[in-house]
């Protein structure tokens, strides 16, 4: 009985719970979190299939279960009873381990995003993070790029060409576009002065969303993590009408799902993180009574609401865009992330760092409007500015439109003498 | 660049990627709101299969029940797949019958010359489509199970149109 007397310590609902009350909290929020997290990311392949089906007139699963439903748990038991097969020849610690290094750091950066205002109870004050780690920001970035390792080696282990391919394609599509991610967002930790994702998200709540200051940094985060996923249009790796499947070709039964559902974790992690960035989090819009001490049942709930809503919002972009767009050639990809994102990515850094440090020096505070309307003022110049530069198409166009126009004339004009000569010789 | 391939100028709203991009993303919505869906939902609807369409086959019968085959051998005869099995038999007015009649639906390929080179308008292939079994010996169908069966048969030419213009 002694040993449980810490329990039964009340402690004040807004202040911090007690040791054992947090370790307590802490397990309850692993499981309660990772079970709607797996759910979600089940209920995100329905999703899928149901979005592609209706932008294709079709309807999509509808027979298991009231609109098809529980077809997730139908797919999910057909994976377990497939036949395992080992192809000859392959590596097979390295093909062992692979689907799990893809499956397991998808799952992991959900642990430090916050998903809702902290939630009083009678033992005191329990964040709505499973990890409120003070380096959140950089947890994520750390664990994000260590899904490629899954993909790279389950290609090469597969002794197969065409996987091979596939992953050495993601690995230096992963390179490219992880760097131009890391350095969209430093403008926003420049803004929190933090990468803590829970200051991240009150100072956008005392701001503005970052979305509104730092736009070209969104685009810039969204183009990288869709990248990050493998979902088309950057999904070379995989790519199934050149590369067969790419880096899991040789892969069966469970095996092979560990892959899709990483892909899918990975669509809702990136989700998450574009949220908790640069769409202010759990924090609701218009309004600020819900950032404010005292904590509630009910701020909680609704915060969560509002971020389960803006996730999802971006999963649906995710799939819709999926659906659209066709995937991009090798040199595009490699273009559009060394040419295009890289760059706009360090000069955005060095404006937005001056544009502070001059409003910083002309003391204007960073919550007032006048702060607020030269960070937007400058975002406005820098959108229309990059979107003019990228609607001339120098990047992903077709071929000729990367030359320059004298070059072009040139080379017309040689194209037409050596069509005359060619007919004069006939 | 090799030489002599052929530049075109196009204008910018043609070959900018970003505004194909939303375009793209602009149809896509609206095909996804759009609840008009193409799928037939089949166990429950079904398509209306054409006059002419050669499905299973159906032996038609005399008023008295019995099959109208003569035992001809015509239809063995003229089957490109040989998956007809006929035994003909006499009775002792010198009527022929078939005393075998067997249809392998598994090896047929549904031509219809069978229907075609019948004299008697006995065998045809039918109006139909479901005739899925879970056995591979089932799908020998015999004299009875062919005159059992009471789907619609096949009109092999429109007889407004026999040239079919």
């Amino acid at each position: 009985m002694h040993a449980f007397n810490f329990l039964l310590q009340v402690a004040d609902p807004q202040g911090p719970p007690t040791m054992g009350w947090f370790v307590i909290f802490a397990a309850l929020k692993v499981v309660v979190v990772f079970t709607i997290y797996i759910t979600c990311v089940a209920y995100t392949t329905w999703l899928e299939r149901k979005l592609a089906a209706f932008i294709q007139d079709r309807y999509g699963p509808n027979r298991v279960g009231w609109w098809g439903l529980l077809q997730v748990i139908a797919d999910g038991v057909k994976n377990f009873m497939k036949e395992e097969t080992m192809p000859g020849n392959v590596n097979r610690a390295m093909f062992l381990l692979a689907p799990a290094l893809a499956f397991i750091p998808a799952f992991v950066t959900i642990a430090v995003v916050p998903f809702a205002s902290p939630l009083p109870t009678p033992f005191g004050l329990v964040d709505m993070v499973i990890a409120d780690l003070p380096v959140g920001y950089l947890f994520t970035l750390a664990i994000s790029s260590l899904g490629v390792y899954g993909i790279t080696l389950a290609g090469w282990s597969s002794n197969n060409k065409y996987a091979l391919l596939g992953g050495l394609r993601a690995s230096a599509q992963m390179i490219s576009y992880e760097i131009a991610m890391g350095m969209s967002t430093i403008v926003v930790l420049l803004l929190a002065g933090n990468v803590h994702l829970t200051t991240i998200i009150e100072q956008q709540a005392s701001q503005g969303w970052n979305v509104l200051l730092l736009t070209i940094a969104f685009f810039i985060f969204a183009i990288a993590g869709l990248a990050e996923t493998n979902r088309v249009p950057f999904d070379l790796p995989e790519s199934e009408s050149e590369l067969v499947g790419g880096y899991h070709t040789e892969y069966s039964s469970m095996k092979y799902s560990m892959f899709p559902i990483a892909e899918y974790a990975n669509i809702i992690t990136s989700s998450t993180l574009m949220v908790t960035l640069f769409f202010g989090g759990w924090d609701i819009p218009f309004t600020s009574w819900d950032n404010v001490p005292p904590w509630t049942v009910l701020k909680t709930a609704l915060t969560m609401g509002m971020y389960v809503t803006k996730v999802f919002l971006f999963v649906f972009s995710f799939i819709w865009l999926r659906w659209t767009v066709p995937r991009f050639r090798y040199d595009q990809l490699m273009a559009l992330g060394w040419k295009v994102l890289l760059p706009l990515a360090l000069v955005y850094i060095t404006a937005v760092a001056s544009v502070l440090l001059g409003l910083d020096y002309a003391g204007v505070v960073r919550t007032s409007i006048a702060f607020k309307g030269a960070m937007m003022g400058m975002n406005v110049v820098f959108v229309v500015l990059v979107f003019w530069v990228l609607d001339r198409g120098r990047i992903v166009s077709p071929a000729y439109s990367r030359l320059e126009r004298v070059g072009i004339d040139r080379l017309q004009k040689v194209a037409t003498r050596g069509h005359l000569a060619d007919r004069k010789g006939v | 660049m090799a030489i002599n391939v052929k530049v075109l100028h196009r204008p910018i709203p043609e070959t900018s990627y970003v505004r194909a991009t939303f375009q793209g993303l602009a149809l896509t919505l609206k095909h996804l709101v759009d609840p008009h869906k193409v799928t037939v939902q089949y166990p429950e609807e079904k398509w209306d299969i054409g006059p002419r369409w050669r499905g299973t086959h159906r032996m038609l019968t005399t008023e008295d029940g019995k099959a109208k085959c003569v035992a001809c051998g015509l239809c063995p005869t003229v089957c490109p797949a040989n998956c007809i099995k006929l035994v003909p038999g006499e009775d002792e007015d010198g009527n022929r019958y078939p005393l075998v009649f067997e249809i392998d639906e598994f090896r047929c390929i549904f031509c219809g010359y069978c229907q075609e080179v019948c004299p008697e308008e006995a065998i045809h292939v039918g109006r139909h489509y479901e005739n899925a079994e879970y056995d591979r010996k089932d799908f020998v169908y015999d004299l009875a199970r062919l005159t059992a069966q009471t789907h619609a048969v096949c009109e092999m030419w429109d007889p407004a149109d026999p040239k079919g213009e």
